[in-house]
């Protein structure tokens, strides 16, 4: 595997694979020493256009756990702000001697445009709407550590901002991929206008499908993307479609709750419930440390096999 | 342990190296050897490198329980992540470490089927270091097939097997391959290619 650059690239085999290894990973973040050398004189450069703090930081600790060199690249203080266009900066950090590049960017599609201009791998960190395929593995595998390897026939409920959300289509895909059985739940207004292609169920009562769900996986209302009124105001959202004490209550009680962060608490999830034991959001964050590792490990540490 | 520089799948068998009972004599011998330079077993743990170094690092330890009535702690050891060949082929971890007792002030012994190279030896002793300080390291294999890269011996050897390398040592264990334990050798068909000896 040469980049990640969306989870539709995968096969289910891939999938299982990095989630294979990434249990490995989880394992070395226990240690005292979390840390090993498979991957020194590596260098990668974390590239984020767009404002991140757990994506940024967990990448970065991933690369480091791997004893790769690693910079960071911060649009602010870099020639961004001089008018540097993408193309120039990429192939400026590329002609330093590079192995990998973590590209996350407000357009869809950026990190394969730049996989098509510099030899190094290129690792999809989150493209605008399109994907965020390290988040998908991350949740699958925080799914595994509570239902074991199989998902086939869990039910899973994404709710919230489906159109707008990179998380909503890299997890349909990765976890449809490895059987999980996804209901889409949202306002009309906060759907793709095309759900063609999607194998998922659609719909916009929440409370109908509460008692039967494995997992309740919420997402942001990514207020700085919400340019037009889709919904008439975020006491109204909640009203319908937040995941309030009330509705946790109906729930079954081995239901699990998942986040992707940052939190709007009291929004679309309620604070006491993101904190309660049924809640994941905690360990989808340590867990993204491991599949992050896995990604780098797979990406950057599998040399072509030696012919004899 | 088969490596990768086997010339071609098409190996014919060259002789059998140890059958069932061999194997059960070796490893016992070993077993035998381990308390008598430790002094007894109160100190030692043993630990496998996966794959069949864990299998025959528990049949050590069963051994030792035997004779002298100490149950020597068990553990596994994955030496993926700290290989030197990452970079030339697809190094995947083989099973989950798990060494069930802090290895500081105690003498380990590193046991594995095959020492050919002394790589994996390498990577167990940093892999070894990152989870504490053992007092002393040791090591323990079935087979000595020769060929070393590196300034490592065994302490403990089931057999010393002369190879070519263009042979390949094949250790097959009942709880790991099923069916019967053997060591076997094989080689290339064509005995006219001759390589110069080591």
């Amino acid at each position: 595997m040469k980049h990640l650059l969306a989870i539709n690239d995968l096969t289910r085999a891939d999938l299982e694979g990095l989630l294979d290894l990434s249990e490995d990973f989880v394992a070395i973040t226990q240690r005292e020493i979390p840390k090993v050398p498979a991957l020194r004189g590596k260098v990668v450069v974390s590239l984020f256009y767009e404002d991140s703090t757990r994506t940024r930081i967990s990448f970065e600790t991933a690369a480091k756990r791997l004893s790769c060199d690693v910079m960071a690249f911060t649009v602010g203080s870099s020639s961004v702000s001089k008018g540097e266009s993408l193309r120039d900066t990429v192939q400026t950090i590329a002609a330093m001697g590079i192995d990998a590049v973590v590209v996350r960017h407000r357009a869809a599609g950026t990190p394969h445009r730049i996989a098509s201009w510099i030899d190094a791998s290129i690792v999809n960190a989150g493209d605008g709407r399109h994907e965020h395929p390290t988040q998908a593995l991350l949740d699958a595998l925080t799914l595994r550590h509570h239902r074991g390897r199989d998902l086939d026939g869990l039910q899973v409920a994404i709710v919230g901002d489906i159109r707008h959300s990179r998380v909503a289509r890299s997890n349909v895909a990765a976890l449809t991929m490895l059987g999980a059985d996804v209901t889409l739940v949202a306002p009309m207004t906060l759907l793709p206008e095309s759900l063609e292609g999607w194998p998922v169920r659609v719909t916009n009562d929440l409370d109908s499908i509460l008692p039967d769900l494995d997992v309740v996986y919420l997402l942001r209302i990514q207020q700085e993307r919400l340019t037009e009124a889709l919904f008439p105001s975020l006491r109204e959202y909640t009203a319908r479609w937040g995941l309030t004490v009330e509705r946790a209550g109906r729930l079954r009680p081995d239901a699990l709750v998942m986040h992707p962060g940052p939190m709007n608490r009291g929004v679309e999830i309620a604070a006491e419930v993101a904190e309660a034991p049924s809640s994941a959001i905690r360990e989808q964050v340590t867990n993204g440390v491991a599949v992050r590792m896995a990604v780098l490990y797979t990406i950057l540490g599998s040399g072509a096999p030696v012919a004899a | 342990m088969v490596r990768a520089d086997v010339t071609s799948g098409r190996l014919v068998l060259r002789a059998r190296v140890f059958d069932a009972d061999d194997l059960r004599r070796a490893h016992t011998r070993i077993a035998h050897e381990i308390i008598e330079r430790n002094h007894g077993a109160d100190a030692v743990a043993l630990v496998g490198l996966y794959t069949r170094g864990v299998a025959i690092a528990r049949r050590i330890a069963a051994a030792i329980e035997a004779f002298e009535g100490t149950a020597v702690p068990v553990g596994a050891l994955d030496v993926a992540f700290y290989r030197d060949d990452i970079n030339l082929r697809s190094v995947q971890p083989l099973g989950p470490t798990e060494i069930p007792i802090d290895v500081s002030g105690r003498t380990v012994v590193l046991v594995d089927d095959v020492l050919y190279t002394g790589r994996t030896t390498r990577a167990a002793l940093d892999a070894l270091t990152e989870l504490g300080r053992p007092r002393a390291v040791q090591l323990a294999v079935l087979i000595d097939r020769g060929h070393r890269e590196l300034p490592i011996r065994a302490d403990y050897v089931g057999k010393n097997l002369p190879t070519k390398t263009t042979e390949d040592v094949r250790v097959r264990l009942a709880e790991v391959d099923g069916g019967v334990d053997s060591v076997e050798l094989w080689g290339p068909r064509d005995d006219a290619v001759e390589e110069a000896p080591e």
